[in-house]
């Protein structure tokens, strides 16, 4: 294989200042919204006592998923050897380190007191798996940046493939964390199950790959640099073998809760309710984020590039609106404290056969410029060092290839 | 012009000294309602944080309430009092650790949570205890 | 070795050996009973122990549908009532006891019952709480450390009975001996100030001023307590018994 050679963007052409302002004001927007939020308290929000974790949680979990997910791309070069993956690999840590930055910066601003964030770094209670989080989140972006310094670096040539392997196994068990966040309640119907971890964790391969095929997508013709259809359709193929399989998790995941009575009530109010989560889980998670990319990947369609990033964008989209189904329609329906029993009154919304949500425009914000904030930690990144290489057409990168 | 450095440094200095150096009146800092405190004062202006908080692990997860270092008995006997005769809360510049803090520029953050007056007695019941 | 009683000699070692036990099985004894006549109180200078759990019993044959003079007591009590909280939706507003009214769907039984804290032995709220702000005492009190609480929400999303509330705005009326912030977790104490220096919860005083008496208070460990001696007699039941958390609140009647 022909060696790669790799450059930072060159310039600063009229594209990417624009595209540094638009996600500079996204990022500035999210910053105010914070500081309107901390600064009246969260009853400016959407938040409410049933509804603890909102919109800003959902990106913050979607953005950390997918984290993890984009390293995916790296592993498979440096652990799994495969060739044609490798000259992706430090672009794929790059984004890997953006989307965690992104998605703790927006997790770690909607706390109630965001001035006490040195107290969860020194207090531990080695019980939660939300602190057991917190040290592999940190880790994360210890290894990774070692990681990147050795696949740049050539003096540490040698160790980048152990330190490729040790950044592999700290994701899976930092995703299993993410997953078993929700896993390990046990109050809440829609949570206290096994499958959540593994179900993350094939999440994060489909959200991390979908955003890694994004950026190239769009960076390549945008720089001006060559991108071989070898690379895309390899790519393009793995995403549709991880779209699948998380389609597999969900339907498992359902089939085992329709199984049981115990959790009939949820399942009703999930697939087939009268709320809003009912809509988002059909119509956006399961046929914009399921249905739809694989029917692009599998059909004619995936020979034209403009139509594998759709499908990509339609992956991330109902990344979103899985989690939104996930952490709010999971906290909208009532505990279910009493079986058997239905409850006439209560001054604490027991009654209620649902919470409703409605999301207030700072805590969608929020959400927002955490994405912003990680484009722009890996276009920045990628101005300063050499992540991404010269080209990736197919007689550079392809083993098989003739040249 | 090896020496126009120290020239700038030394003009900048000599022309805004007056202001930054000048003798900023300290705080005033009003008596409290007793004798003396639990601790001499120097002691106190030290150490107050380190008494604050370890109280407050003793009361919080021991329920160790002794009255020497309790939170509630420094704010009632360090209670000052406006023209009217209520007392002032922690936004209130005479408040009494506010009257140091903000000279200090030490933001407070015991009292988002906790009262910064004494408030009145509740009609809590007193079955073989003290308050 | 002479082991005859000399009388003679002063006291002989069997009799002193008797008189030595004989006297420090009273000193215990006495001491003991002592102990345990203020068990209520303990002194202010010494720390909680596990030789006590506090718990309730409520009985909801005489909880009055339509009743809140437990929630209002507690809303007093912890200064709920004094006019913070302007800002918040009604929704956004803390509880820490509620009134329940329940209807058996297959018989159309009602009944209502006060909800609270339930003061589980293992409790999820602290098992998921990072920083350990969520703790529970040696005595079976879980409570809020609010100085190191960082207002993530974990435990209200891990509480099985949603038996704590945020606060959502600043707040000013806080009351000396209840303190509570913007931006940190708060739930029942179970009146954790009256209860260290002897005292019962704010809402079992107002059930039995009330005049429904239908919460019974004190300490599970002592089988000579009110609520133990209740809880032998009649059964009770834990809600959501089957998660094994062994709350110290039980319910008769459901």
């Amino acid at each position: 294989m022909k060696k790669i050679n790799y450059l930072e963007i060159e310039g600063w052409s009229g594209k990417l200042l624009g595209l540094l302002a638009v996600l500079g004001l996204i990022t500035l927007a999210g910053l105010g919204a914070t500081y309107y939020m901390e600064h009246h308290g969260h009853y400016v929000t959407g938040m409410n006592n049933q509804i603890v974790w909102g919109m800003p949680h959902v990106f913050a979990i979607f953005l950390i998923v997918a984290a993890s997910g984009a390293l995916n791309v790296a592993s498979i070069g440096t652990v799994f050897g495969k060739t044609i993956y490798k000259p992706l690999g430090r672009l794929s840590a790059l984004l890997a380190i953006a989307l965690l930055a992104g998605g703790l910066m927006v997790l770690v601003l909607d706390l109630g007191r965001p001035d006490r964030l040195v107290i969860a770094m020194t207090y531990y209670n080695f019980k939660s798996i939300f602190a057991w989080n917190i040290i592999l989140y940190n880790g994360f972006f210890a290894i990774v940046i070692v990681y990147i310094w050795m696949m740049m670096e050539g003096k540490m040539h040698n160790y980048y493939r152990p330190a490729g392997i040790v950044a592999f196994i700290w994701r899976l068990i930092l995703t299993t964390g993410t997953g078993s966040i929700f896993g390990f309640l046990v109050a809440r119907s829609a949570y206290d199950a096994a499958i959540m971890a593994p179900m993350f964790i094939i999440m994060s391969f489909a959200f991390g790959l979908a955003f890694f095929m994004l950026i190239i997508l769009i960076g390549y013709p945008c720089m001006g640099r060559p991108l071989g259809d070898k690379t895309v359709k390899t790519l393009k193929n793995l995403l549709g073998v991880f779209v699948g399989a998380v389609m597999y998790f969900v339907l498992v995941y359902h089939l085992t809760n329709l199984y049981g009575t115990e959790h009939h009530g949820v399942e009703k109010f999930i697939i087939a309710g009268n709320t809003e989560f009912t809509k988002i889980f059909w119509i956006l998670q399961v046929l914009v984020g399921g249905i739809l990319p694989l029917v692009i990947f599998y059909s004619k369609l995936s020979n034209s590039r403009k139509w594998i990033g759709l499908g990509a964008l339609l992956v991330l989209i109902g990344g979103i609106a899985q989690l939104y189904v996930i952490v709010i329609g999971g906290q909208s329906y009532p505990l279910e404290m009493f079986p058997g029993m239905e409850v006439i009154s209560s001054s604490f919304g027991d009654a209620n056969a649902y919470h409703p949500y409605s999301p207030s425009l700072a805590e969608t914000l929020l959400g927002l410029s955490g994405i912003a904030v990680a484009i722009l930690i890996v276009v920045l990144g990628s101005k300063v060092l050499a992540f991404m290489p010269t080209s990736l057409a197919d007689k550079e990168v392809d083993p098989h290839s003739k040249a | 012009m090896k020496y126009l450095r120290f020239i700038l440094v030394l003009l900048t200095v000599l022309l805004t000294g007056n202001t930054v150096l000048a003798e900023v009146p300290g705080p005033v800092i009003p008596k409290g309602n007793a004798d003396k405190c639990v601790l001499p004062t120097q002691e106190m202006r030290l150490h107050h944080m380190e008494k604050i908080l370890h109280q407050r692990d003793n009361t919080m997860h021991k329920g160790i309430r002794t009255t020497k270092f309790s939170f509630k008995k420094c704010i009632t006997c360090h209670v000052v009092k406006d023209d009217s005769g209520k007392a002032v809360t922690h936004k209130d510049k005479r408040h009494f650790c506010n009257s140091c803090h903000s000279f200090a520029s030490v933001k407070i953050d015991c009292f988002d949570c906790h009262a910064s007056t004494p408030t009145s007695k509740s009609t809590k019941s007193n079955a073989g205890g003290k308050p | 070795m002479n082991n005859q009683d000399s009388s003679s000699d002063g006291i002989s070692r069997r009799k002193f050996l008797a008189a030595g036990v004989v006297t420090t099985a009273g000193v215990s004894i006495a001491s003991g009973v002592s102990l345990l006549s203020i068990a209520q109180a303990k002194p202010a200078d010494q720390s909680v122990t596990d030789k006590q759990r506090w718990g309730m019993l409520i009985d909801t044959n005489k909880c009055a549908k339509g009743c809140t003079s437990c929630v209002d007591a507690c809303n007093h009590e912890n200064g709920l009532d004094r006019g913070d909280e302007q800002h918040s939706r009604p929704d956004q507003k803390a509880h820490w006891i509620r009134k329940v009214e329940l209807k058996d769907k297959a018989t159309d039984h009602t009944v209502s019952l006060p909800l609270m804290c339930q003061h589980c032995e293992n409790p999820p709220c602290v098992d998921v709480c990072p920083t350990g702000a969520s703790f529970k005492r040696k005595d079976g009190i879980v409570l809020v450390d609010k100085h190191i609480c960082i207002g993530c929400r974990y435990c209200m999303m891990a509480c099985p009975y949603k038996a704590r509330s945020f606060i959502h705005e600043e707040l000013n009326n806080q009351l000396d001996y209840a303190p509570r912030g913007k931006g940190t977790v708060e739930s029942c104490t179970l009146c954790v100030h009256r209860v260290d220096t002897g005292g019962t919860p704010a809402c079992v005083e107002a059930c039995n001023t009330a005049g429904h008496k239908a919460m019974y208070f004190g300490d599970l460990k002592d089988s000579n307590s009110d609520v133990s001696k209740q809880l032998k007699i009649h059964s009770s039941t834990a809600i959501r018994a089957d998660l094994n958390l062994n709350p110290g609140v039980r319910y008769r009647g459901i």
